[in-house]
């Protein structure tokens, strides 16, 4: 390291052409640092918005006791222990061209759904508890029936069994039968003879593992597992069921928010004997 | 023959750890073997040795995820083993990505592509400035932002689970390698390959140069994927300590004179001449 120093004949030359020397380089290392800066800039803007729009697509189905889609898209290690676990090749990992976030596990239930082991051998393998046991646990032990994959919505037009054609494979297919789904009996007003057998969908035990999806019978499934953030609403702070004491529970933590509009800011009383704007003036 | 074989000793070696590596994990895929499962972002050795990414770990980090204890744990086994014999030795003995820049670089020796691209229009310094926009990214976004457009994922994951598109990948990081920017991917701008040069910066394994023993052949400087390392060759006697050096042992093999060789780091300075 004690021979790399070409600049001490510098010493030698004019102090003024010391100082211009100086003054160049200094002003290159400005220029150099801007331009660096600049380029990363751009390749941060450009690759901040691919991996946004990459990771926005939310009509995917993800293992059992997987976190909510935002969580478990900062946790994931992609890994694919749990794609390895599973005996059914249910689980993929997403492949560039797949078009969801690359190298997460997901499944399409058409193809091969979650059969609902009851040991669930993909969620402890996860090394980052992406898939959380705890999500899939009923006091300590593993109940792949808590599993919420997504939920089954019945399509009503196209659902043979809507028709009054008698139909109930996705009943039968359903590992909660009865409870998950269920039929709903109504009478066939066309024919006055006949009853639809309408099947019914129970959101809270839907676990969306998909076979019924997988069963059904039209060219194009007429029921389909989509994500629970996608389907289910939010009845809010503003509706509670009055009958159901549990429910009343949801209402500890509401926000109490106030708008104020022009009718609203006097007393509703003030509004009634306001007679302003109905004389002539 | 043999003389082709010890002239090629490393890279042989090399190749036969980047295979049997990813065999290792595509046995387990198809045949459910337990010796190595899962892949180079997080896997599990004998079913009981964790090993992790460091980097991912650091994006999950700044990215604000819940931290399992396992990948602590595999990321620290990681850290230890390449901060003890170079971090980027990841880079030349497990990473495949290198078997397709080898290739390019291999193809522009020969083809004399590097003979009409003298000077390369670009610092090597990209790397830690795309390691700091990981970070960045990872930590605005919330997201682990290399792993969803790492190649080194899309081919390693590819060629255990599927590849899909991901052949484009490897074709792109070819052929910039070939036409645009020399040592393009692996020298100049992988954030992976920046990480572990900063990781293996006090590594014990290092490259030794003999000055006395050199005839400025060059052939070293020629061959290797970092060359900025060995700017001492030929000048005076010393160890290669620049992290950025991925101990591929290239630059040992093709030595004709016996002034380069793997050796162990010196902690003290030695009397040099």
């Amino acid at each position: 390291m004690n021979n790399i120093n070409p600049k001490v004949e510098m010493t030698n030359k004019k102090e003024e052409d010391m100082e211009n020397v100086v003054n160049q380089s200094r002003r290159e290392f400005f220029l150099n640092i801007s331009r660096t800066a600049g380029v990363a800039a751009l390749g941060g803007l450009v690759w901040s918005a691919y991996v946004d729009e990459a990771t926005a697509n939310s009509l995917i189905l993800r293992p059992p006791g997987a976190l909510p889609e935002e969580d478990f898209l900062k946790t994931c290690i992609k890994c694919g222990m749990c794609v390895l676990a599973c005996p059914y090749d249910t689980l993929m990992l997403a492949r560039p061209g797949d078009n969801r976030p690359l190298g997460t596990p997901y499944f399409i239930a058409r193809d091969i759904p979650c059969y609902m082991c009851p040991d669930i051998p993909c969620v402890p393998v996860c090394p980052t508890n992406a898939l959380d046991e705890i999500l899939v646990s009923t006091n300590g032990k593993l109940d792949i029936n808590k599993a919420k994959m997504g939920v089954a919505v019945v399509d009503s037009l196209n659902c043979i069994a809507f028709w009054g054609i008698q139909c109930d494979a996705c009943y039968r297919a359903c590992p909660l039968l009865g409870e998950a789904i269920f039929v709903e009996y109504s009478k066939n007003e066309r024919t006055g003879k006949h009853a639809f057998m309408k099947p019914v969908v129970n959101y809270d035990i839907c676990t969306g593992c998909g076979l019924c999806e997988k069963a059904c019978v039209t060219e194009k499934a007429s029921i389909t597992i989509l994500p629970r953030e996608t389907v289910l609403g939010r009845a809010g702070d503003y509706y509670i069921k009055g009958w159901d004491k549990a429910d009343e529970a949801r209402l500890e933590h509401a926000t109490s928010k106030t708008t104020t509009t022009d009718l609203s800011k006097e007393k509703a009383v003030d509004s009634l004997n306001d007679m302003g704007g109905l004389f002539d003036e | 023959m043999s003389n082709f074989l010890y002239k090629h000793r490393f890279l042989f070696l090399r190749r036969i750890t980047q295979v049997s590596i990813l065999l290792l994990y595509i046995s387990a895929n198809v045949w459910g073997w337990n010796l190595l499962v899962g892949n180079l972002s997080s896997s599990l050795v004998l079913g009981l040795v964790p090993l992790s990414d460091p980097l991912a770990l650091l994006q999950m980090l700044a990215a604000g995820a819940v931290i399992a204890i396992d990948i602590v744990l595999g990321a620290l086994i990681i850290s230890t083993f390449y901060f003890l014999v170079g971090g980027r030795v990841f880079c030349s003995w497990v990473c495949p990505v290198n078997i397709i820049t080898d290739l390019s670089n291999y193809i522009r020796r020969t083809s004399g592509v590097n003979k009409i691209q003298k000077k390369q229009p670009a610092t090597r310094n990209i790397r830690y400035w795309v390691l700091g926009l990981t970070l960045v990214i990872s930590f605005l976004l919330g997201i682990t932002a290399f792993e969803f457009i790492s190649p080194i994922g899309m081919v390693h994951r590819g060629i255990i689970f599927g590849l899909g598109f991901g052949w484009a990948a490897m074709l792109v990081i070819f052929l910039f390698d070939l036409f645009v920017l020399k040592n393009g991917w692996c020298g100049h701008i992988c954030p992976l390959g920046g990480f572990y040069s900063l990781v293996g910066r006090y590594s014990l394994i290092r490259v030794d140069h003999k000055e006395d023993k050199c005839t400025l052949c060059m052939k070293c400087k020629e061959v290797c994927p970092e060359s900025q390392v060995l700017f001492m060759v030929g000048k005076s006697s010393e160890q290669i300590l620049n992290g950025e050096c991925t101990n591929c042992g290239r630059c040992v093999e093709v030595c004709d004179d016996d002034a380069l060789n793997f050796s162990i780091r010196r902690f003290y300075e030695e009397n040099k001449k």
